[in-house]
């Protein structure tokens, strides 16, 4: 990891692999849907509607994997000042951001036809929703100072705190619906679940996580490109 | 030692000569209390189901308002600079600053809650349930709100931002209370709940004094 820290060879590696992801991410995305759209049979209970399921779960499992790696990423900027780890934290967190409201999104739709109600206050739907503001915090705490450097900085320790907390809170939503009513919304059983439908799952999964990496390396290269365009900017300013 | 009591007797001395301060946050919370009755109705039946959860939120909130100026003041004049530099461990000077926003914040907050719990009409057995949660839950909020203050320093906006920044992460004490009134008001015991409660102030006042401090050194490097 340490080797990619230099920005003039991550370039030069994001430049070789930047067009296999991003076409094998658009065929697997293909795929996937064609096999969760049109192939995959419909479920006995849920019928039709359980084909949202196919962008709703490997979203959420992008918007916890984006927070993850927004987390090491700013640990590697404190610990070993990676000059890489900051831009990466910061422009995974907008991506992060958008895959949980799009599993929010997408689990409103869901919830609609099944439950009869848009949202419930589920422990699992609570949890998401509170993932989303620590998104939206680090956001905002990223971008409030005039001094990016400072930006980087409190971002990256808000980061790991919220990190460290969300077990916490996890736990407590858990506790805090199991008081208020029982589980009566049993959602996908994941073991029982048949391989008709767990291939398109995994293959839009491998899709949504191709795309996230190719998104994410575009966005490194714009901010590296940015910070080299605002240098040169206060160089001819001296001069 | 010294310097937890210097600092503690410091900033004491700071609030009590800009009394007004304490009394702003303090009064922010009486109006906020007082709006939920009027914006729920006045039926006394359903103020007592809401008052825990009503004096909480206020509280909460109170407390989002009177954070911002935990170490604005010390940034602006440096002393913040002179804090990192001396030789006493950072993070007792941070456990010392908590502890007067608690004194100046939480505890009048306390105080006062009972009163405004009678106003509610709360359940005449769960006084001593909100108490005991206020008196474990309203520190670790200054604990955790210490952090987000570091956080926001020389920030624009950095008041409605420590809000955004502290309010989910403080979501697990405002759960635990609300279960501990819960379950009290069943007349069940709370003592789970509570127990929860001051795990999490002991788990705070270890961990945040320690981010906090490291916080304020990132910033004023």
């Amino acid at each position: 990891m340490h080797k990619f820290a230099n920005p003039a060879r991550f370039t030069r590696v994001a430049d070789r692999v930047l067009p296999w992801t991003s076409v094998t991410s658009a065929v697997c995305i293909a795929i996937g849907l064609y096999l969760a759209l049109i192939i995959s049979p419909p479920d006995y209970q849920q019928g039709e509607t359980v084909r949202i399921m196919y962008v709703h779960v490997p979203s959420a499992w992008m918007a916890l994997f984006a927070y993850t790696l927004i987390a090491i990423a700013s640990a590697s900027f404190l610990i070993w000042r990676h000059p890489l780890a900051d831009i990466a934290a910061q422009s995974a967190a907008p991506l992060g951001a958008a895959f949980t409201a799009i599993t929010l999104i997408t689990g409103a739709l869901w919830g609609q036809p099944m439950w009869g109600t848009w949202w419930v206050w589920d422990a699992r739907l609570t949890s998401v929703l509170i993932l989303l503001f620590l998104y939206i915090g680090y956001i905002a705490l990223v971008n409030a100072f005039d001094n990016h450097e400072k930006g980087s900085k409190a971002g990256a320790i808000l980061a790991l705190v919220g990190f460290v907390n969300i077990p916490i809170i996890k736990f407590s939503v858990d506790w805090w619906n199991t008081l208020h009513q029982p589980a009566s919304l049993t959602r996908l059983d994941s073991p029982a679940i048949d391989p008709s439908m767990l291939a398109p799952l995994l293959i839009m999964a491998l899709g949504f996580k191709l795309f996230f990496i190719s998104i994410l390396i575009v966005r490194i290269k714009i901010k590296l490109i940015e910070k080299r365009i605002r240098a040169r900017k206060l160089t001819n300013q001296s001069n | 030692m010294g310097g937890f009591i210097a600092i503690i007797r410091r900033d004491l001395l700071m609030v009590i000569r800009h009394g007004n301060d304490a009394w702003i946050v303090l009064m922010f919370f009486v109006v906020a209390v007082t709006l939920f009755p009027i914006g729920i109705g006045p039926d006394l039946i359903v103020m007592q189901k809401f008052a825990g959860s009503i004096i909480w939120i206020s509280a909460l909130l109170a407390a989002m308002l009177s954070l911002d100026r935990l170490f604005q003041v010390d940034f602006e004049d440096g002393s913040l600079d002179l804090l990192v530099l001396t030789s006493y461990p950072l993070e007792i000077l941070v456990l010392g600053k908590c502890l007067v926003h608690w004194l100046t914040t939480g505890m009048p907050i306390l105080i006062i809650s009972p009163c405004l719990a009678l106003i509610l009409n709360l359940n005449s057995d769960v006084y001593t349930t909100l108490i005991l949660s206020m008196l474990l839950g309203t520190p670790t909020i200054s604990l955790m709100g210490a952090m987000g203050a570091a956080l926001v320093l020389g920030s624009r906006r950095s008041g409605v931002l420590i809000s955004l920044l502290i309010l989910p992460l403080i979501i697990p004490v405002l759960i635990f209370s609300v279960t501990a009134l819960e379950r009290s008001a069943d007349a069940e015991t709370a003592s789970s709940s509570l127990m929860l409660l001051g795990s999490l102030l002991l788990t705070s006042m270890v961990f945040c004094p320690w981010a906090t401090a490291a916080t304020l050194r990132y910033i004023t490097d």
